[in-house]
């Protein structure tokens, strides 16, 4: 009885770390990079866009095309996150700067 | 078509220093371009600087003397008003040769 | 009455609008006041330099590499490039105009009044963006202002200037002011991941290391504009200097010539006011 028991127990566990290679889809890919790409959109409208976030968004581009969608969705979070904290960057050094200044 | 060479050739006493400063690409034929296609071998490969017949000085260069190369020596047995020539030959067979008085 | 009301309301909207108009901004720039301070603090950080040296940037702050640029000064690489630029001003258009139809005294001595603001237009003018203006006015197509013509150009134009001291006005108009305000502001903030801004380098760190090179201070570093970086084996632009700047930091650059270039090229030469032009120059 506990051995069926634990048979299901280690499928359930199985079937449970194989869902999110499952779920990695290109769906999924599309909308982490929609998300990059809307934060990467807001941190130009700053004009203080990152070197590193495009370069993220390329290589998320880049491992999608090769049909990587882990990879590419790892890529596109780590742009967004860059692109976020390329924004917070310009909007708290909107009152920052003046710190820095010679007086 | 003006001469690649500029030189100065200033004597004082026994000693006449030279410094010369040649327009050559010197590509090493290592680097490439913006396309990824390799920049061809482009270098000077023997400097010579004559004075009353006499070689006195010859430099034999390499893919590692960078662009626009300047040269700086001294020699002795020459005086003021003397001809200094200066000639270079290059891995492609172009040459170019200039005379210049010393001051 | 409700007319009476509405009147003496308006009035009062009036009269406020007025003092508002009166009163000067709390923040309002003193640019003469800041240009001292600016010179001050470098003046006080190294006594040891001369007010004038401060514009051969990193030859100021190191001794063993003032005495290798006297030596190539002696023959300086950007020759090429400055005999190239003067061929290339004395060169008429296909319209049968040149350079010298463009500019004040025939585009002689006159780069130490660059950039200026022109009030017609409302925005900071540069050298390079005039030179540019020049060429398209006179229907030839405009250089890219971070390759070898533009460079070649601005260093013949630096060259006859030479000596001159920097002199950068601020006409009394408040889109000028604010052309400084953002050109200053600009020159102070962080950006790109590295988080560093121009002050980052050019004030808290001149005459230290980064990498392999010594920073030069932000006092006169547009006055040995353009350059001839042995690392670029070739003369450069102001725009090429800016816009590597702000990779070099991880910030995606701005186009050339953008308003925020304009305005800090605009800032950092009027804090130079006074000190000598001592362009086309050489870097390593």
């Amino acid at each position: 009885m506990s051995n069926l028991r634990n048979i299901a127990l280690v499928a359930v566990l199985l079937i449970s770390r194989a869902m999110p290679a499952l779920a990695a889809s290109e769906a999924d890919f599309e909308a982490a990079y929609a998300a990059a790409e809307a934060a990467e959109k807001d941190a130009g409208t700053l004009r203080n866009q990152w070197t590193t976030t495009e370069a993220e968004l390329a290589a998320a581009k880049k491992a999608a095309a090769a049909g990587d969608f882990d990879a590419a969705i790892a890529a596109a979070t780590e742009a967004e996150a860059l692109a976020k904290a390329s924004i917070f960057q310009a909007t708290s050094e909107t009152e920052r700067w003046k710190d820095a200044q010679i007086r | 078509m003006p001469s690649t060479i500029r030189v100065r050739a200033i004597s004082s006493g026994d000693l006449t220093e030279v410094q010369a400063l040649i327009q050559h690409p010197m590509d090493s034929g290592f680097m490439t371009d913006a396309q990824g296609a390799t920049i061809p071998a482009h270098f000077i490969q023997e400097l010579t600087f004559e004075c009353k017949d006499k070689k006195v000085f010859v430099a034999d260069w390499g893919p590692a003397v960078s662009k626009d190369p300047y040269v700086k020596f001294s020699f002795k047995g020459a005086a003021k008003g003397d001809d200094l020539k200066i000639s270079w030959v290059d891995n492609k067979g172009a040459t170019d040769t200039i005379t210049a008085k010393i001051q | 009455m409700r007319v009476g009301m509405l009147f003496q309301s308006g009035l009062i909207a009036l009269a406020l609008a007025l003092l508002a108009q009166a009163a000067p901004a709390a923040d309002a720039p003193d640019p003469a006041a800041e240009a001292k301070a600016f010179r001050d603090y470098f003046v006080k950080k190294f006594p040891k330099v001369k007010l004038d040296d401060f514009v051969n940037g990193p030859y100021s702050m190191n001794e063993d590499m003032r005495k290798q640029w006297q030596q190539k000064e002696q023959f300086p690489p950007y020759e090429f490039a400055l005999e190239a630029g003067k061929e290339m001003f004395a060169t008429r258009f296909k319209n049968g105009k040149s350079y010298a139809d463009c500019f004040r005294n025939g585009g002689i001595g006159i780069r130490q009044n660059y950039p200026y603001f022109d009030e017609k237009e409302g925005k900071v003018v540069t050298l390079e963006l005039a030179l540019n203006r020049c060429r398209e006015t006179n229907g030839e197509a405009p250089y890219s202002y971070v390759e070898d013509e533009m460079a070649s150009l601005t260093a013949y134009m630096a060259f006859t200037s030479r000596g001159r001291p920097m002199d950068i006005k601020i006409p009394n108009d408040p889109r000028a002011l604010e052309a400084y305000e953002n050109g200053k502001r600009y020159f102070y903030t962080r950006r790109g991941q590295l988080n560093f801004s121009c002050a980052s380098c050019h004030v808290q760190g001149p005459g230290e290391r980064i990498r392999a090179e010594i920073l030069a201070p932000a006092l006169g570093i547009m006055n040995a504009l353009p350059i001839y970086r042995s690392e670029w084996s070739g003369m450069g632009t102001t725009s090429r200097r800016l816009i590597t700047c702000n990779s070099q930091t991880r910030a995606v650059p701005l186009e050339p010539q953008s308003d925020e270039y304009r305005d800090v090229e605009f800032y950092l030469s009027y804090m130079s006011n006074g000190l000598p032009i001592s362009g086309p120059g050489a870097r390593p």
